[in-house]
């Protein structure tokens, strides 16, 4: 009846994660409580649970990757102070739960927090930015979001029930086979991955498609904001990649449901094809997380320097190159597997490629800064911090992508040392700067600067003391996942990197302070003419929070920065604008289909987890019924009238002429 | 998201598949059949090759992979509506890219195993060598 779950399946003995999960547990039924009790419950659902409207959607991927970056950091917690303490003992934590904690850590933050931080942002301010009133396909949106979501669910319920993998985020075999990890770690791996893998490839689908197809009139490519071309950058990765991953994690689960021998050791299979795969997606997959940060970092740096981003086009060209290159150089995550020189020394020389277009947009931000007028809001503080510690990352990077080097230092801490240096500024910095930027114009007022510069200082500094060790202890030669050691030398080392993760928890303290006092001063800090850091693009020419339609009417855009054009034209001829014609409307529906098709896709992931075949059926039958009724409605739209797009516009005005001490033509 | 006045702007574009709302349901279900028909014939064309001896032996895999080709083909341009025409840019440009990321994965990986294959020794022999 319930295959291979039992009560004994829940890791009573094991008091850490029994703890962790029960106060989790006590929170979210505290929180559920008190959303019933305020009887929020109805408005949850209609207003955000079965909204398909991009903005919604956006703030919602960033929500949960805010939590899910609290676990990811917490189990970066554990690892710290386990290595800081196990010189010569065991340390607090057995190796059985220390090696699931690394993997959870890696998967939870690469799949579950940098994913929808990146495509959360995307969807929020790529069809403001061009102008539109929604994405392509808004309930695919929905379903992409909630898909997404199941996944997450999934790598959490594995806390309580069951195990999650012990085998590291890549979860290479023969390990990863059934013969080696007979439970079912790797299994809620493969159907977490599967399940939200569906979700972003639809995501990419998607707003591929807005890009392409659904601009603004007279938003030509060469209009278009940076952060809309790194996002079609990494959003065509994205529809190019995911499939790679569904395809190699499809072999392993064959190879582990169905006794086939892709990977095994035995009967020809061959555990190689699976690192060749895997990282034919995971090398464009690094660049589909730092794209949009990129976009980000030009958006922050060309607004808060009070100049246009210096260099567009050669970003577009560097931006589409890295498109093009991230494709070419996967093998530098395996030189030492054993392929020739040849092999090694194609692919060396193309990862050193790869550095140059990256190194024009560096050039490009600085050139932007150059001869300015920088306002240093903590937005460029996050952009300033991000251009010097990753140039850093990227320079060890050069010195990994040379293959006699990465003979010496690969699967050591040096590595792990690197790709954090990329990480950290790149995804992060870059998520938490498009945060406080786009902030204001999804809830209407500003964050707090002084906690957020406060949070930015803990986090450099924290990220310096944390990982610089790890560069130093990689030369000293240890090497990556070691649960304890017995080298006196390392300790006093890993305590400094310690120290350092202690340090970021500060920084996370301070912005979780930065929410709260912002939400509480959220009068004084409030955005009145929707263009609170004088901004460059679109999205910051309708109001704060934007009306549901975004626009009233559609901008007419005549160059690059095409909400700058417009205040510039306004401030010249002393007048707003004409009123356009306003015409209703038509929006489309709110759907449950997203939630409810992922509802039984968790379902179905669950039981194909515990090999509960007759739950599997029912959970796709659900998912796929939950389609047809959606396929088969009949109203997809409703309309919002002319007069209520009209009084929505006036109100804009009146904030735009406040802003630009114009009068507003409309009213006299 | 019905945009109307935004949808006649780009009415040059259209969404990969759609017909543009000009042609007639007639002449759409045409080319369906056409490139049915089509794709049936090459499909026969396949077993014909593979199973008579209409073609010299050693040339049969050459006949199968260019029958292949053409019904890819035919499936392109009846089927997925990829044609050469100026409103189809997008289609043309996301296919070649498409087909270039599948050519790069498919070749380096050649390439990687093939060297792997070269360089190490087999399982069985290290099996052999360690006892």
């Amino acid at each position: 009846m319930f295959g291979k779950l039992g009560l004994d399946s829940i890791p009573l003995d094991e008091p850490i994660p029994i703890a962790a999960s029960a106060i989790v547990a006590l929170a979210i039924l505290s929180l559920l409580g008190w959303v019933w009790k305020r009887g929020y419950f109805p408005y949850l659902w209609r207003e955000w649970i079965t909204s398909v409207d991009h903005k919604r959607i956006g703030v919602m991927y960033c929500v949960l990757a805010a939590v899910m970056l609290l676990r990811g950091f917490s189990d970066a917690l554990l690892m710290r102070s386990q290595q800081a303490i196990a010189y010569g003992n065991p340390g607090y934590l057995p190796p059985d739960h220390y090696d699931q904690v690394f993997t959870a850590h890696g998967v939870i933050m690469i799949f579950f927090v940098a994913m929808p931080f990146m495509i959360g942002l995307m969807n929020f301010a790529v069809p403001l930015q061009l102008g539109i009133r929604d994405v392509a396909f808004p309930t695919l949106n929905s379903v992409s979001f909630w898909l997404t979501a199941s996944g997450a669910l999934l790598v959490n319920v594995s806390l309580v029930i069951g195990e999650f993998a012990k085998t590291g985020w890549v979860v290479y075999p023969p390990l990863s086979e059934l013969r080696f990890s007979p439970g079912v770690g790797v299994d809620y791996y493969l159907w977490a991955l599967q399940i939200s893998g569906v979700g972003t490839l639809l995501s990419g689908v998607n707003l591929v498609t807005t890009i392409l197809k659904m601009r603004a009139p007279g938003m030509g490519y060469t209009r278009m904001p940076m952060f809309c071309w790194t996002s079609l950058a990494t959003n065509l990765l994205i529809v190019a990649a995911f499939p790679i991953l569904t395809a190699t994690l499809a072999m392993l689960t064959l190879d582990r449901y169905l006794g086939f021998h892709f990977f095994t050791n035995e009967l020809g299979g061959n555990q190689m094809m699976f690192v060749n795969l895997i990282w034919a997606w995971g090398h464009p997959e690094v660049y589909i997380l730092i794209l949009p940060a990129f976009g980000i970092f030009s958006e922050v740096v060309s607004t808060f320097s009070g100049k246009p981003l210096f260099g567009y086009r050669s970003m577009i060209v560097a931006t589409m190159a890295i498109c093009l290159l991230a494709f070419m150089v996967w093998l530098h995550h395996f030189f030492t597997m054993g392929a020739g020189a040849d092999v090694n020394g194609f692919f060396g020389i193309a990862t050193m490629i790869i550095a140059v277009p990256t190194g024009v947009k560096v050039f490009n931000w600085i050139f932007t800064m150059f001869g300015g007028r920088i306002r240093y809001t903590s937005m460029m503080l996050w952009s300033v911090g991000f251009i010097v510690t990753f140039v850093i990352g990227g320079m060890t990077g050069v010195l990994l992508a040379v293959p006699p080097a990465d003979f010496v230092l690969h699967n050591s801490l040096f590595l792990v040392a690197h790709f954090h240096n990329i990480v950290i500024p790149g995804v992060l910095f870059g998520a938490f700067a498009g945060l406080t930027y786009w902030w204001p114009k999804a809830f209407g007022f500003t964050l707090d600067e002084k906690w957020g510069k406060r949070s930015f200082w803990f986090w450099l500094t924290g990220f310096y003391v944390a990982f610089m060790p790890l560069y130093v202890l990689g030369l000293m030669g240890m090497t990556r996942r070691l649960g304890h050691y017995n080298v006196a030398g390392w300790q006093p080392w890993l305590i400094a990197a310690g120290v350092g993760a202690l340090l970021i928890a500060c920084g996370i303290a301070c912005q979780i302070v930065m929410f709260v006092v912002s939400i509480r001063n959220r009068a004084a800090l409030v955005d009145e003419s929707g263009d609170p850091w004088d901004g460059r693009t679109l999205e910051w020419a309708t109001t704060s929070p934007p009306p549901i339609f975004n626009f009233a009417a559609l901008p007419d855009v005549r160059g690059e920065e095409a909400y700058w054009g417009l205040k510039s034209a306004a401030r010249e001829e002393q007048r707003l604008s004409d009123l356009p014609d306003y015409v209703a409307i038509e929006m489309p529906k709110n759907s449950p289909t997203g939630v409810v098709s992922a509802f039984f896709a968790t379902a179905m992931g669950f039981a194909l987890i515990w090999h509960i075949w007759w739950l599997v059926i029912l959970g796709f039958v659900g998912a796929w019924a939950t389609f047809v009724v959606f396929a088969w409605r009949d109203e997809t739209e409703y309309e919002i009238a002319a007069d209520e797009v009209e009084r929505r516009d006036r109100l804009r005005r009146e904030g735009k002429a406040a802003l630009l001490g114009v009068p507003d033509g409309a009213t006299t | 998201m019905s945009d109307r006045q935004h949808g006649e702007d780009l009415d040059d574009q259209n969404a990969p598949g759609e017909e543009g709302g000009r042609e007639s349901i007639a002449a759409g279900v045409r080319t369906y059949v056409i490139g049915l028909v089509l794709a049936g014939l090459l499909t026969a064309a396949s077993f014909a090759a593979a199973g008579s001896n209409l073609i010299y032996g050693p040339a049969i895999p050459v006949a199968l992979i260019a029958l292949a080709v053409a019904q890819m083909g035919v499936h392109l341009v009846f089927f997925l509506h990829v044609t050469t025409g100026p409103d189809n840019t997008n289609n043309v440009l996301a296919l070649a890219f498409g087909v270039l990321i599948v050519a790069l994965v498919l070749v380096g990986s050649l390439w990687i195993m093939g060297h792997l294959h070269h360089n190490l020794m087999p399982m069985a022999e290290m099996m052999q060598r360690q006892r």
